[in-house]
C-alpha cells in the first residue's frame, strides 16, 4: 500500500498541471488500487480454476505415481457413473424440498412480523438466530433432536402414541430431515431480505388503496405481493444456488447415508477426490456440476424482470 | 455479467434518508386493517412459528444442564430433571473449545480485515479507474461470483501443498479473502457517490489514496460495516475449506473442531449440548447488540454471506 501512495502523486502532479499529460495518467489511474485484489484473485481463484480444468483431463491422484493426460476419459466415465446420477438426483430432490419452504415460509414470517405486532426484536431474533450458528453447532443440536430414543421429536411422537421414526436412519425420512434442519437453520436470511423489502414499500400505496376501499386481502394481493416480486426473484435465485451446493450439514450428520440416500453431488466429489484420491476424476465431476450451475443461473436470469431506470 | 445485478441499486445511496420512521410503527393498519380478529390470528400464527424456531434452542439449553446419567436413563424427561453444571465443567476441562474459539476469532478476524482492505481498494479502483483492461478485469471478477467455492477445493488443496501451507493459519485465511461479490457490492456503492467532492480535494493537491482514505471511506461507513458483518459471519461459519486444509486439532476452527474431534463425545449428549451452547453464544450475543444494524445491512447490501 505504501508503494501505491508514493507512486500515484507523481503522475498526479504531471496530470494536474498540464493538459497534454492527462492521457498518460489516465492509463494508470486506479490500477494500483485494483492490483492487490487482482493478485489474490489470480492466485486463489483464476489459477485453481485453470489448474482444475487441466486436472480434469488427467488421471492425477493424491498418490505419488505419475500423471498422464487422458483426454475426455474422466468426463466419459462421469456420464456413465451411476453414483454421479444418483447423487445428482439427491441434490435436485433436496433443492426442491428445501427451496419451497425456504421461500414461502420466509415470506409468511416477514409478512406476519411486518404487521407490526409488539415485540419486533423478539421475532427477528427468533427467526434469524439460527442463521448465526456454525454448521457443526446446528448438526450437534439436530443430531440430538433426531436421536431415536431420547430425541425431542420421537419423545413428542411417543406422547401422542405414534411409533418412533428413524429420522436419519430411515431412507424414506433422511433427506426430509436434512431439509427440515436446513430450513430452520438458514431461513433467517431470506426472512430478513423480505422484511427489508417490505419496509421499502411506500405507505402512500396502501393509503391510496385504503381510500379506494380495498380490503386487507385485496391490499396484500394487489400491492404487497407485486411490490415484492423483485425480491422474490432474488430470493429464489440465491436459494436455488445455495441448495444445489448443499454439503456441510449432510456430510457431518449422515455422511451421505443411509445407503447413499442423502449423498449430494458435492459429497460425491469430495469422496472421489479426498477419500478415493482420484483428483482428476473429481475435477471432471466438479466441472460438470459447475456447468449445471451456470445453466441454472442463466435460465433463472431469463425470468428476471427487467430493471426500470 | 448480469448475474449479480440483483443487488437492488436503488436502495444503496440514500439508505439513511429513506427510512422515515422506525419499522415498529409502520405496517400494522396497512397490512391488516383495523379489525381485532386479524391481529389475533396473525399474532397466533407468528407465535407458533416463533415457538417452532425457539424450541430447538430451549431443548438444547435444558439438555446442557442435565447430568449424562439422567439423560440416558429410559423414559427420562429433561424438563423435570435436576439441573447441574457438570457438562459445562467437563467441556472446559477438555480445554479444546477455547483453542478453537481463538482460532476462529483469529482467522475470521484476519479474513474480514484483509478482505475489506483488498475489496474496498479494488472496488474504488474499478469505480474511478481509467486504466486499460479495467472493463475486462471487472467482467472477469463479476463472472467469478458464479463459481462455487467447492469447485476450487481440489486444486486449492494442491496449491497449498505446493506452497507448503497445509495445516497453517494462512492456508485457512488466504483463499477466503477473495470476495468478488463484495467488490461488486462496494463498487456499486462507490459509483453512486458524487465525484464533485473528490475533484475538489484533488484540486487542493490530495493524492488518489488520500482522497480515498479521507473522503470516500468515511462516506461509505454503512456499506463497509455491512460487508464486514457478512464477511465475518461467513468466515466464522465456514466449514468445508478449513475442514479440508487442517488436520491438526490445535489449528482447527470452532466448526471444524466440533464436527470432527467432538465426535468423540459419542453419546455424551449433555456435554455435546453444552459445547453447542458455548459455541453458539458469541455471535448470538453480538447479534443482540447490533440487531438493528445487521437488519439494515441486509437491506443496504441486498445480499450477504454464503
Amino acid at each position: 500500500m505504501s508503494t501505491t501512495a508514493s507512486k500515484v502523486p507523481v503522475t498526479e502532479e504531471a496530470g494536474g498541471s498540464t493538459v497534454p499529460a492527462a492521457p498518460a495518467r489516465r492509463r494508470r489511474t486506479g490500477l494500483f488500487f485494483v492490483l492487490p485484489f487482482t493478485v489474490v484473485f489470480a492466485l486463489f481463484m483464476v489459477w485453481p480454476i485453470v489448474q482444475g480444468i487441466w486436472m480434469s483431463f488427467t488421471d492425477q491422484s493424491l498418490s505419488l505415481r505419475g500423471t498422464e493426460f487422458v483426454g475426455f476419459d474422466n468426463y466419459a466415465e462421469a456420464f456413465g457413473d451411476p453414483d454421479v446420477w444418483s447423487s445428482l438426483g439427491n441434490t435436485v430432490f433436496f433443492t426442491v424440498i428445501s427451496v419451497v419452504p425456504l421461500v414461502l415460509l420466509a415470506l409468511c414470517m416477514a409478512l406476519l412480523v411486518h404487521t407490526g405486532l409488539a415485540g419486533q426484536w423478539v421475532w427477528r431474533l427468533a427467526f434469524f438466530a439460527p442463521y448465526l450458528l456454525p454448521v457443526s453447532v446446528v448438526t450437534m443440536i439436530w443430531q440430538w433432536l433426531y436421536q431415536p430414543d431420547l430425541g425431542m421429536f420421537n419423545q413428542a411422537l411417543d406422547k401422542v402414541g405414534i411409533a418412533p421414526v428413524g429420522w436419519l436412519s430411515d431412507e424414506a425420512f433422511a433427506m426430509w430431515s436434512m431439509a427440515a434442519l436446513t430450513v430452520w437453520w438458514t431461513i433467517g436470511f431470506n426472512f430478513l431480505l423480505y422484511l427489508a423489502a417490505l419496509q421499502s414499500v411506500p405507505d402512500t400505496l396502501y393509503e391510496a388503496a385504503a381510500l379506494d376501499g380495498a380490503g386487507a386481502w385485496r391490499r396484500l394481493f394487489s400491492i404487497t405481493l407485486p411490490q415484492l416480486s423483485r425480491t422474490t426473484v432474488l430470493v429464489v435465485m440465491l436459494q436455488v444456488l445455495a441448495s444445489l451446493k448443499v454439503f456441510d450439514q449432510i456430510y457431518i450428520m449422515t455422511k451421505g447415508g443411509p445407503n447413499g440416500s442423502t449423498r449430494p453431488i458435492l459429497e460425491y466429489i469430495y469422496d472421489v477426490g479426498f477419500t478415493g484420491y482420484r483428483l482428476g476424476y473429481a475435477s471432471a465431476i466438479s466441472y460438470l456440476f459447475f456447468a449445471i450451475i451456470v445453466i441454472v443461473s442463466i435460465a433463472q436470469l431469463r425470468f428476471m424482470p427487467r430493471k426500470e431506470g | 455479467m448480469s448475474a449479480p445485478t440483483t443487488t437492488r441499486p436503488r436502495s444503496l445511496p440514500p439508505a439513511g434518508l429513506r427510512r422515515r420512521r422506525p419499522q415498529e410503527a409502520a405496517g400494522a393498519p396497512l397490512l391488516l386493517g383495523h379489525g381485532r380478529l386479524p391481529r389475533v390470528l396473525a399474532g397466533g400464527a407468528l407465535g407458533i412459528f416463533a415457538l417452532l424456531w425457539v424450541l430447538p434452542f430451549v431443548w438444547t439449553l435444558i439438555t446442557s444442564f442435565q447430568s449424562e446419567r439422567d439423560i440416558s436413563s429410559p423414559g427420562f424427561n429433561p424438563i423435570k430433571g435436576a439441573l447441574t453444571l457438570d457438562a459445562y465443567r467437563q467441556v472446559f476441562d477438555r480445554g479444546t473449545l477455547p483453542i478453537w474459539a481463538f482460532n476462529s476469532i483469529l482467522t475470521a478476524g484476519l479474513v474480514t480485515l484483509i478482505t475489506i482492505v483488498l475489496s474496498t481498494l479494488a472496488a474504488y479502483g474499478f469505480s474511478r479507474g481509467t486504466f486499460r483492461g479495467r472493463r475486462a478485469l471487472l467482467a472477469v471478477t463479476v463472472a467469478s461470483i458464479m463459481v462455487p467455492p467447492q469447485l476450487l477445493m481440489v486444486p486449492l488443496f494442491q496449491e497449498m501443498l505446493a506452497f507448503n501451507l497445509v495445516d497453517t493459519y494462512w492456508a485457512i485465511i488466504l483463499p477466503q479473502v477473495v470476495a468478488p461479490m463484495m467488490v461488486f457490492i462496494l463498487k456499486r456503492f462507490f459509483d453512486a457517490i458524487p465525484r464533485e467532492l473528490e475533484e475538489a480535494a484533488r484540486i487542493d493537491g490530495a493524492s488518489d489514496l488520500r482522497v480515498f482514505w479521507s473522503i470516500v471511506l468515511p462516506l461509505s461507513r454503512p456499506i463497509v460495516s455491512a460487508v464486514s458483518v457478512f464477511v465475518f459471519i461467513g468466515a466464522w461459519n465456514n466449514f468445508m475449506w478449513p475442514f479440508i486444509i487442517t488436520s491438526d486439532p490445535d489449528l482447527m476452527t470452532l466448526p471444524v473442531g466440533l464436527a470432527t474431534v467432538e465426535d468423540a463425545y459419542g453419546v455424551a449428549y449433555a456435554q455435546s449440548m453444552a459445547a453447542a451452547v458455548l459455541a453458539a453464544a458469541p455471535l448470538i450475543i453480538v447479534f443482540l447488540f447490533f440487531q438493528r444494524r445487521i437488519v439494515k445491512s441486509v437491506a443496504t447490501t441486498g445480499l450477504g454471506g454464503s
